[in-house]
């Protein structure tokens, strides 16, 4: 392979290390409307009131509307990017006279300058009837107040959701007699875990901006993730029809799930449709942190069965899963709590059963591991106490039960393992750990320990059966290639690594293929970047779309030269023929064709191509964690972490290094600082940078990333995902370090200081 | 207010609101690398420099750079080609959010203390967050950066 599996630079990464205007508000019209939004102070309360006459007077404001303004009988919607029938429940309005955490929106304010819309959100007058909130999840389900007791709130698709309840799904599967084969067990691990939400706390926060086109349309330019589903869930927020509405992306400034939902597009999108002006919708780094869409909290009760010879044979995972005040992303997040964290193991038996509620907190949504993060915490750590009951190594208990290469998986949906190098993943992480000198702990001697522990984990490569993968490539003057894709990158470099497969398959100049992506004008259908599909299915769809091109080129080619197309080979420069030609023209360079490709021509040379996928390889990870920690004070430093990957090839190993990288120190912060808490109001106490901490590069030693790649036969060169794997190891990793450093186990995250220096008993 | 501002090497006279922030004034200006991540001073995207340090200008008033010296990277392209390929060499840049503060506030190091160390290194740039890249990436860019610096010093003295 010449292209792929090389450390090419990203095809963006002059324009952005050189600061060029590429993102959102880089680009958008300077007479933009600035857009805001007031927001309700109260977790749970009906609006009764609300007088905007004074603020509409402010001079510059255009525009202010209210639940007055939309229909609250009109059908609801979710603003979760997902393909339709999406599982997401649709509950929400554009403005809905119950809000239900304390930051939803009251108002929309429009106005030219942010001064004066700043001034007319305090003018506006609000009476609330505030009624009693529902906070803890522990509390939700079943309570009698309802979250959301509206009768126009629907759920699509069979997840178990019964809005009378506060359920937003459920769901029970299983193998075996989970209850005989636990009873007959030496040892069983009964323990319940606790992870909290977090943020995706992406530099460049939600923002929009939208204007009215040459045929009276809506063009949203916006940093999303989903440019079409983003363009059906503002249609359905709007009620009006799809074909009024075109959506682009620019650069994102990072996403990571976060703009898998869409938080900001139906604000601006109204305004601008109501009044036919440019607006932008930029949150404030505060409204990122209040009301957003982040990881959802949950609590992972998990019993892990084994024999005392090591021998795993059940594992029973119960899920309870917090959404918050809407569901976005509920239904389908918890489902990877048991089905990402279960298969990893061979086991006679296994169960896992989940409940989504509602509470009065802000929305939970799609964060990177979506749902395996928390799972994996709660499972890899219950192995971890497993080895320690059974003393065993728990490298080597590991080893004893990790489901293999060509194992059935019955808790993966029933699939196959195609492809995986787990088992050299471990072997290698104990040589780059130096595991076998290093653990569990050493005494410093200077009041510190350091220690190892160690987390697997697995996600998928797309959600099979559903998303779609697609890719449009044509020839231009000259020979150079452009490809069209409706995939989002947002700093992943997914447009270099698509770019990467169709040079290699069309055996051209990395450079001759230029991108774009991705406007739904434009764009082949593609369902966005997320649930690590991009690599994996897209670049499948890249892979074969390629290779159908060069099948007309060579007609094309065959045509000009004057034989038929299976006489002639090309070889990214020519085609050639296979015989010599009696009139001796044997061969016409690739750009010749595309010239005459212009010219008296009726073969089209362009291809498009969509794929889906029904299967859903696991790219591994194995990840170990040396932590020091200050036992006076209770810090704890990550001062390495190594890190080895499965993601099948890696298309491009510098990307593919700096993705692993990236989302270990995100892994890292969540299990020692990140936590969004509550007033008991319901108001988020982290809504700044300043409160909020996320990791520093003070705040970390090192990370070794290595890759053990197996080859797996349906992705574009033996490809799988590498997104979001990387996220889940050092949640477990760390809680069994600082466990080897304390002798106290933690069955909750973020592990702070305090609680190392006071643990509960 | 009437403010002179010589921006990017280019002197400018403005009439500005008094409480306009340093980071709005060079955005209108079409200095559009520089950003806003936050609003209390923790991410370090809008680093500019005033006469040549660097300095956050999420938290400047525009009126206090009256009469000096500010520099973007608009005003540094050289500079942050050159060093950015290190990045972009890495695949650093990832989303690139951060990357003009992070490269600004590099450079400024770089002319503090053209040859710093390892924790010299994240000390100074402490207070540039990114999101992307777990700072593996950006430090590795850094390292070979002084190191082809250091081969092109020694190549020129020889
Ligand atoms: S914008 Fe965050 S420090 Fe200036
Ligand atoms: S590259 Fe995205 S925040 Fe640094």
């Amino acid at each position: 392979m010449k292209i792929v599996n090389q450390p090419l630079r990203k095809k963006d990464a002059m324009q952005l290390v050189t600061g060029q205007p590429v993102y959102m508000d880089d680009i958008a019209p300077a007479n933009c409307l600035v857009v805001k939004l007031l927001r309700s102070p109260h977790a749970n309360a009906i609006v009764t009131s609300i007088n905007t006459a004074i603020a509409a007077k402010v001079p510059g404001i255009e525009a202010i509307y209210t639940w007055e303004d939309v229909d609250q009988d009109a059908r609801r919607f979710t603003c979760a990017g997902q393909t339709y029938p999406e599982p997401s429940p649709y509950d929400r309005l554009l403005l809905d006279r119950h809000v239900r955490f304390v930051g939803d929106p009251v108002a929309i304010v429009a106005g030219e300058t942010e001064k004066a819309v700043d001034k007319a959100l305090s003018l506006i007058k609000v009476q609330y009837e505030i009624l009693e909130p529902i906070l803890d999840f522990h509390q939700s389900l079943d309570n009698k107040i309802l979250i959301h007791p509206e009768d126009n709130w629907e759920s699509l698709c069979p997840v178990g959701a019964d809005n009378k309840r506060n359920l937003c799904a459920h769901d029970e599967c299983g193998a075996g007699d989970i209850e005989a084969v636990l009873a007959d067990c030496d040892v069983v691990i009964d323990r319940v875990y606790h992870t909290k939400a977090v943020q995706q706390t992406m530099m460049e926060t939600f923002r929009t901006f939208c204007t009215i086109d040459t045929y009276g349309r809506l063009n949203v330019v916006s940093s999303t993730q989903i440019v079409f589903h983003c363009r059906r869930i503002i249609a359905n927020a709007l009620h009006i029809p799809q074909t009024k509405i075109r959506v682009s992306k620019p650069r994102i400034g990072g996403g990571f799930g976060a703009k898998q939902t869409s938080i900001t597009e139906i604000y601006p999108a109204f305004v601008t449709w109501m009044t036919k002006k440019p607006s932008k919708l930029i949150f404030s780094r505060e409204e990122s942190m209040i009301a957003s869409t982040p990881r959802h909290e949950m609590e992972v009760h998990v019993r892990v069965g084994a024999m005392n010879d090591g021998k795993i044979r059940a594992i029973d995972v119960y899920t309870l899963s917090n959404t918050g005040a809407y569901g976005e992303h509920g239904p389908t997040t918890v489902g990877l709590s048991g089905h990402k964290s279960i298969p990893l193991y061979r086991t006679e038996s296994y169960r896992f059963v989940s409940d989504v509620v509602y509470t009065n907190r802000m929305s939970a949504g799609a964060y990177r591991g979506y749902g395996a993060t928390q799972g994996l915490f709660a499972v890899e750590s219950a192995v971890n106490e497993l080895a320690a009951k059974l003393d065993i190594d728990p490298i080597e208990l590991r080893e004893m039960n990790i489901a293999r290469e060509g194992d059935m998986m019955p808790a993966y949906y029933d699939s196959w393992n195609t492809s995986s190098a787990l088992d050299r993943c471990l072997k290698r992480v104990r040589e780059m750990s130096r595991w076998d000198e290093k653990y569990p702990v050493r005494d410093m001697g200077n009041g510190k320990v350091r220690s190892l522990g160690i987390g697997m984990s697995m996600q998928g490569s797309s959600i099979p059966f559903v998303d779609v993968g697609s890719a449009t490539l044509k020839v231009n003057d000259d020979g150079f290639y452009t490809l069209i894709i409706g995939s989002a990158d947002m700093g992943t470099g997914c447009d270099t690594v698509l770019a990467q497969i169709a040079a290699e398959v069309l055996e051209c100049e990395y450079d001759d293929v230029t991108v774009f992506g991705a406007d739904t004008d434009v764009s082949p259908y593609d369902s966005g970047s997320y649930a690590s599909s991009t690599t994996y299915l897209t670049g499948k769809a890249v892979e074969i779309c390629a290779q159908k091109l060069r099948g007309k080129i060579c007609a094309l080619g065959a045509q000009l030269l004057g034989c038929s197309a299976d006489e002639v080979v090309f070889d990214g420069r020519c085609v050639t023929r296979t015989q010599p030609a009696a009139d001796g023209k044997n061969s016409i360079a690739l750009a010749d064709i595309a010239t005459a490709s212009m010219c008296g021509n009726s073969v089209a040379l362009e291809e498009t191509v969509t794929k889906s996928s029904p299967v859903s390889p696991p790219p591994y990870m194995v990840g170990v964690a040396e932590v020091e920690v200050d036992l006076l004070t209770g810090q704890a430093e990550v001062i390495e972490f190594n890190a080895v990957v499965d993601c099948g090839t890696p298309i491009n190993p510098n990307l593919a290094r700096v993705q692993a990288e990236g989302g270990i120190l995100q892994g890292i912060g969540m299990a020692l600082m990140e936590n969004i808490t509550y007033t008991p109001e319901g108001r988020v106490v982290e809504n700044s940078l300043m409160q909020y901490k996320i990791p520093s590069r003070v705040d970390i030693g090192h990370i070794h990333v290595e890759f053990e790649s197996s080859y797996e036969g349906t992705g574009p060169f033996g490809a799988k995902s590498i997104g979001e794997v990387v996220i889940n190891t050092p949640g477990p990793a760390i809680a069994h370090a600082i466990y080897n450093a304390t002798g106290h186990r933690y069955y909750e995250l973020p592990i702070t200081p305090e609680q190392i220096v006071m643990p509960e008993k | 207010m009437l403010i002179n501002i010589v921006l990017n090497g280019k002197k400018i006279t403005r009439e500005i609101e008094p409480d306009l922030l340093l980071i709005d004034f060079v955005r209108k200006e079409g200095c559009f690398s520089v950003k806003r991540g936050c609003e209390t001073s923790n991410c370090g995207l809008c680093t500019v420099f005033l006469n040549d340090k660097p300095v956050l200008s999420c938290s400047l008033l525009a009126a206090r750079a009256d009469g000096q010296q500010v520099t973007t990277l608009e005003g540094l392209q050289e500079e942050a080609a050159e060093f950015g390929a290190f990045i972009a060499d890495q695949g650093a840049e990832q989303c690139g959010f951060c990357n003009p503060g992070f490269i600004m506030n590099a450079l400024a190091l770089f002319r503090e203390n053209p040859e710093p160390g390892e924790e010299e290194i994240k000390e100074y740039l402490a207070g540039n967050l990114c999101r992307c890249s777990g700072y593996e990436g950006q430090l590795r860019g850094i390292l070979n950066f002084l190191a082809w610096k250091k081969d092109k010093k020694r190549g020129v003295s020889l």
